[in-house]
């Protein structure tokens, strides 16, 4: 063999040989996603938004802080949760490539600014279809603003410092529940009592048959407990265990009504299910705990701690650790006794 | 006129050389039919029986995976939401299993797309998709048998599996989380198929579980596809009940290594329970006591959070060895609800 052909052999050998290769080992290095909590300080001008289509009109935009879900219809859009202040720019844009209709409903679900910071910036961006829009006296250009009463109670009592008065909801809904229908498409928003806060709602899409938690399921982290504000461990489990009532899985516990949390990845009834048993279980460690006569203190020190096996799959925030967890369900149900 | 005659001798070597050396984008088996596990022959407690109350031998879990495991009570699988539970992808092979294999393929170029497989085991359908496409996004749903893409390495095929739900390494008690990848390796020799299993879990695991069997090629398919799974109440309860264990409470802890004689360390698991060296150890330690109706854990074996928590048992500041034995005490709950397949 002439020496160029024998080059030219043994180059495109290897040439083949290393692309098979690099197929095989990009595949091995493929690993699922970890589920990380929002950053701490983040560049806001580095964090991207992605949309990703739920099922039936519903979408789950991402990255904005807390989960927000859009319902797209032939009417208008309807948004649960607006995500933080700095990010309304770019939901906008993700929601204008979903559709060019109206921004006609914004539903709130819990106070935190990860959920309801861009509520001000995007409520201005909606308009209503008939002119007259919602409130006393309408105001045909802007989103009609949905939360329970409670919310904005917390809200105004908080005081205009704290949170801008752009972010309250001036439609309120007091009780258990409001109904509505939106690109005809049922809508009912649950008032959940005393879980993150006491002004909480779940938003479940009957027709499309989605629904949104809130800030109660956390895919990444252990579920925040606003104390001050009214937030009980026992009210999260309650939420919990309405989200079980409503949702129906498809085929052996999987599929059928989808749930996008307050944070983190798209979930089912099972994925519901496995963060209510952590739950309760943590829970009921703790009210073992006290009824032992346990101080704080000492149930803090535990070993293995009430939350040690749930630990290196949801202690993921630094915002809200474990510790700072089971320190507030130690004060709910020390309270409680 | 020399490259038109390098072409003529390199172009039959080439193509020679990639059959031979078997490329992944040109070698494929077919592995079309339908299997049969070995029910008998092997993993007979995972395919029939299931394992006993802390059983753990084998499996490299961490601490945090065997306290999840002791704190596990059975009677949790009677609640509706968790009595249809699928064992997921990297463990249903090793159940009670049976699987339909087929390909789909271009109907022009006839180019492999995806490989399905059928298994009756809780009527699941995976695809394991050929075409190279990216697995999905962080944000996407999880499900029992995951997110399955396949390469050819040689007459192998290796699939990486992402997305799965939280489920177990062991049926009812040892958990893997939402976030394991699993890689199989599929060999067929003959009507054998070898079926290997290599997970990964950041959060249950110490190191890789690796697992294999062997299914059999069916040459009179008798495959019933269907696993009916309804939901039923079994018992009362008040709402949102969660049957567990407290730490140190399980009373069952003893029971399988002191039917099996054997130290209690051995059934907690664990990856240094694995190796051929551990056999040293194991002749130092005392064989298990179980006393029917004990409330406590034998003497070590609540397992304690490692100092920083993190590491793990035996390395890494992990928490002590149970030593084994089993204390006496008053009863605290049972073993109740019913078993899972």
């Amino acid at each position: 063999m002439k020496r160029p052909v024998y080059r030219t052999l043994v180059t495109s050998v290897a040439a083949l040989l290393m692309a098979g290769l690099s197929v095989v080992a990009a595949q091995q290095q493929i690993r699922t996603p970890k589920q990380t909590p929002f950053p701490q300080k983040p560049d806001w001008s580095k964090l991207e938004v992605e949309t990703l289509k739920v099922q039936g009109a519903v979408y789950l935009i991402a990255g904005a802080g807390g989960n927000i879900a859009a319902q797209v219809g032939d009417e208008s859009i309807l948004l649960v949760d607006t995500g933080y202040e700095q990010m309304a720019p770019k939901v906008l844009a993700a929601i204008r490539k979903l559709s060019n209709k109206p921004l006609r409903t914004i539903i709130s679900t819990t106070m935190m600014d990860s959920h309801t910071g861009g509520a001000g910036a995007l409520v201005k961006e909606g308009r209503q279809i008939d002119n007259t829009g919602p409130g006393l006296g309408g105001r045909p250009n802007e989103a009609d603003h949905v939360g329970h009463a409670k919310l904005l109670a917390l809200m105004t009592d908080m005081g205009r410092d704290k949170i801008a008065v752009d972010r309250w909801p001036p439609s309120t809904y007091p009780g258990k529940q409001k109904d509505m229908s939106s690109n005809d498409e049922p809508v009912v928003i649950l008032h959940i009592p005393n879980a993150v806060t006491e002004g909480d709602s779940m938003v479940w899409f009957r027709k499309s048959d989605v629904l949104v938690t809130g800030e109660i399921m956390n895919m990444a982290s252990f579920p925040h407990i606003d104390v001050e504000h009214g937030g009980t461990i026992n009210g999260i489990l309650e939420g919990l265990n309405t989200a079980l009532e409503i949702t129906v899985p498809k085929h052996n516990q999987e599929g059928g009504t989808m749930v996008i949390p307050g944070y983190g990845r798209i979930g089912d009834e099972h994925d519901v299910l496995e963060y209510r048993d952590m739950l309760t279980i943590i829970r009921d460690r703790v009210q073992n705990a006290i009824k032992k006569g346990m101080t704080l203190q000492q149930v803090k020190a535990m070993k293995p701690s009430a939350t040690y096996e749930y630990e290196p799959r949801f202690n993921r925030d630094p915002a809200w650790t474990a510790e700072m967890f089971v320190e507030a369900i130690y004060k709910n149900l020390s309270v409680a006794k | 006129m020399h490259n038109v005659r390098r072409a003529r001798i390199v172009a039959p070597m080439l193509l020679g050389l990639m059959l031979f050396l078997g490329v992944p984008a040109f070698a494929q088996i077919d592995f079309t039919g339908v299997w049969n596990g070995n029910t008998n022959s092997e993993d007979g407690p995972e395919r029939a029986a299931g394992p006993s109350l802390v059983e753990y031998l084998g499996l490299p879990i961490n601490d945090y995976a065997r306290q999840w495991g002791l704190s596990y009570r059975s009677s949790r699988l009677s609640i509706p939401e968790h009595e249809c539970q699928v064992h997921v992808v990297s463990y249903i092979h090793r159940g009670p299993f049976g699987a339909r294999i087929w390909e789909e393929r271009d109907p022009v170029t006839h180019q492999l797309i995806a490989i399905h497989e059928a298994i009756n085991t809780y009527e699941q359908h995976r695809v394991i998709w050929m075409d190279g496409r990216p697995h999905p996004s962080p944000n996407a749903p999880h499900t029992w048998m995951g997110f399955s893409t396949g390469v050819w390495e040689g007459n192998m095929l290796t699939i990486t599996t992402t997305h799965v739900k939280q489920g177990w390494y062991r049926r009812s008690n040892v958990p893997s989380s939402d976030e394991q990848t699993t890689v199989e390796h599929w060999v067929k020799n003959g009507n054998i198929w070898t079926h290997t299993t290599v997970t990964e879990d950041p959060n249950y695991l110490a190191e890789p579980l690796i697992k294999s069997e062997d299914l059999t090629l069916n040459p009179n398919p008798n495959f019933n596809p269907f696993w009916n799974c309804e939901y039923i109440e079994e018992g009362e309860r008040k709402r949102g009940e969660v049957p567990s264990y407290f730490p140190g409470e399980n009373p069952w802890v003893a029971e399988y290594a002191a039917q099996h004689n054997l130290p209690q360390e051995v059934t907690l698991g664990g990856p240094e329970t694995m190796y051929p060296e551990y056999r040293n150890r194991m002749k130092t330690l005392p064989v298990a006591v179980f006393k029917s109706g004990s409330s406590e854990l034998p003497t070590g074996a609540t397992v304690a959070p490692p100092p920083g928590g993190g590491g793990q048992r035996g390395g890494g500041g992990g928490a002590a060895p149970p030593a084994g034995g089993a204390a006496p005490g008053g009863g605290r709950g049972g073993r109740g609800g019913r078993g899972q397949n």
